[in-house]
């Protein structure tokens, strides 16, 4: 069972991309505040948003972002349960765990003694506390704006911002064919899984690991010559032409002006 | 080691930024002349692969899995350029998409893992399999001990990028700022990691990969074949720059290079009396950068630049002298053509 575990684990990895795929997409498309604006203002907003996290020197209004963040998603419409267990598990306990050395890493002034010997600076809890909540703070601003915007749209916002259209065809044609191999792959674990009885050494295990991966490579090689030929036969050029039909509405505006004068209020925080 | 935001200054995330900019235009333009129309959906498959490798669990002793990035292997199949496009849109749709790996952060973030990891990867894979054919063992050692050099060197590049956080930016109370471990932290443990458990996965993965195509697949393994000498002159410049941003980890080491001691140095050795020569000569060559550098808060960039000027002197005098003894050459060869051939 130890040296099978990974089939297990993988399979599960596998499946929760691809339902976490699911869920974003019936969670973009729902009528909340974030999910009606126009992508391109909201992709180039939350962007400054997160530089702009990234600017401030101060717990407290870290802390406050965050609690904005959170009501932001609570009026598009994302149930608070899922939202935080997306933003919180994971990244910001693996940066607490590597925050932790730090409170008794850092030299400064002491801010806990313990039998008259200093363990934690005043700089290093604070250090811990930046880290910890800038993290928090930028990853949530980065899955508001994916959970409020279908993949489509944020291709669109992209191309806006003059991102090269060939690196955003093959980003848009990447996240497609992604889950075709994601499908591919997790049906080869799956098969596997369900003939193995006993347990396989871990040597064995790397080595099937090895020729599933490159199985799925040439896999991928085959599918890229059908793939162009199909694009051939239907016309492509080496362009791919797209429909933009967004403009911006009287919201937009708004939302402009709120991102403005946050944004500001941010730079000037982070002066003080 | 995709490194999130709030890790790194917004400072460090636009320097990393911009010096990833070139190299995915070098890319970009590589790959459009040698794929033409089939770029897209070629990278797009390849990316789409890269990022599936990515979530394989391997196996590794101790009943725990870990994860490939999967750089130099793709570098291997299907060329350094198209790899660094390919890794570069797998982990920008980690980090747009799942949150792994920050926005501000990514272009750090494809410096290590797209553009430092396959070219010094597959460098190293040149350099052991140069001139074997497909199914030569050459090659697998070549991919192994390519991948796993090719990791630590970003897992290298990772620990600068988040050491030099505390060292230039903190507040007036020396509260570090972003990442709070300096280089002799952050350095040293982000390579342990990777030279323990990461880079050995990443050899197994690309070797078992590399070993698995040569039997079945081997057309995919020759495929990459570029014979001109050009070829592989910037893999060679490739190297020294890396070689040279690698420099501030001498900044580590405590003391000074053996037999390089200044006078005050000698000093504090216990030498009781300078030589009087040594005393006379120390000073007649003023450096023009004393110490590689300037004081301790830029150092570290000192350092880069320091190696960076040197290289490009360097390279300059001996591009001067090479020209010059070619066009010596090249007179003499003209003679000794000139008066071997007969004139009608």
């Amino acid at each position: 069972m130890k040296g099978d575990d990974f089939l297990t684990k993988s399979i599960s990895g596998f499946s929760r991309v691809l339902e976490s795929v699911v869920s974003t997409e019936d969670i973009s498309r729902a009528p909340g505040l974030l999910q009606i604006l126009d992508p391109r203002v909201k992709l180039v907003s939350f962007l400054l948003f997160i530089v702009g996290v990234s600017l401030v020197h101060s717990l407290p209004i870290l802390g406050g972002i965050f609690v904005l963040i959170f009501l932001m998603s609570l009026v598009s419409k994302i149930s608070p349960g899922f939202f935080l267990k997306r933003v919180l598990i994971f990244v910001p306990i693996f940066t607490l765990v590597i925050a932790i050395p730090a409170l008794f890493l850092t030299t400064g002034q002491p801010l806990v003694h313990i039998a008259g010997k200093i363990i934690i600076t005043q700089q290093g809890a604070l250090s811990a506390g930046f880290l910890i909540l800038r993290v928090t703070d930028s990853l949530s601003l980065g899955v508001l704006l994916v959970l409020t915007t279908p993949w489509a749209n944020i291709l669109v916002a992209l191309r806006w911002v003059r991102m090269p259209s060939l690196l955003v065809d093959i980003l848009g044609m990447t996240y497609r064919y992604m889950f075709l191999l994601l499908h591919s792959a997790n049906s080869m674990f799956l098969a596997r899984r369900s003939r193995v009885i006993g347990s396989f050494s871990g040597s064995e295990n790397r080595r099937w690991l090895g020729r599933a991966l490159a199985t799925t490579m040439v896999k991928s090689q085959r599918l890229s010559e059908d793939v162009y030929l199909a694009m051939l036969s239907r016309g492509y050029q080496g362009e791919v032409r797209v429909l933009n039909e967004f403009s911006l509405k009287r919201r937009d505006f708004l939302w402009i002006a709120f991102s403005l004068v946050a944004i500001a209020a941010l730079f000037w925080v982070s002066r003080l | 080691m995709h490194i999130p935001d709030g890790y790194l200054s917004p400072v460090t995330c636009g320097v990393m930024y911009a010096t990833s900019t070139p190299f995915w235009v070098v890319a970009v333009n590589r790959v459009r002349k040698v794929l033409t129309h089939r770029t897209v959906p070629v990278l797009a498959l390849f990316s789409a692969f890269s990022f599936v490798l990515m979530m394989f669990n391997v196996p590794i002793p101790g009943g725990t899995t870990a994860h490939a990035v999967g750089a130099t292997l793709l570098a291997i199949v299907l060329g350094p350029w198209p790899a660094v496009l390919g890794v570069s849109t797998a982990l920008g749709i980690q980090a747009l998409f799942f949150g792994d790996g920050g926005l501000l952060t990514f272009g750090a973030n494809c410096f290590n893992m797209a553009i430092v990891m396959p070219l010094v990867g597959y460098f190293i894979y040149k350099v052991i399999s140069s001139n074997s054919d497909a199914l030569s063992p050459r090659r697998t050692i070549g991919a192994v001990i390519g991948s796993y050099i090719g990791i630590v060197a970003a897992a290298v590049c990772a620990g600068i990028e988040l050491g030099l956080q505390p060292l230039l930016f903190h507040t007036a109370s020396g509260t570090p700022l972003y990442a709070p471990y300096g280089l002799s932290v952050a350095v040293p443990s982000m390579v342990f990691a990777h030279m323990v458990v990461a880079g050995p996965v990443e050899a197994v993965v690309t070797g078992g990969v590399v070993v698995y195509l040569q039997r079945t697949h081997s057309s995919l393994i020759k495929a990459d074949a570029p014979k001109k000498k050009e070829g592989k002159l910037w893999l060679l410049w490739g190297a020294l720059g890396l070689i040279a941003l690698a420099t501030p980890i001498g900044l580590l080491a405590s003391g000074t290079a053996w037999g390089e001691w200044g006078i005050d140095e000698l000093k504090t050795m216990g030498l009781g009396s300078i030589p009087q020569g040594l005393q006379k000569l120390a000073g007649w060559w003023p450096a023009p950068m004393p110490d590689y550098g300037l004081p301790r808060m830029a150092a570290v960039i000192g350092y880069i630049l320091s190696a960076f000027v040197g290289i490009i002197l360097v390279a300059a005098l001996l591009c001067l002298l090479g020209r010059w003894f070619s066009r010596k050459n090249k007179d003499k060869s003209d003679i000794s053509s000139e008066g071997g051939t007969p004139v009608n």
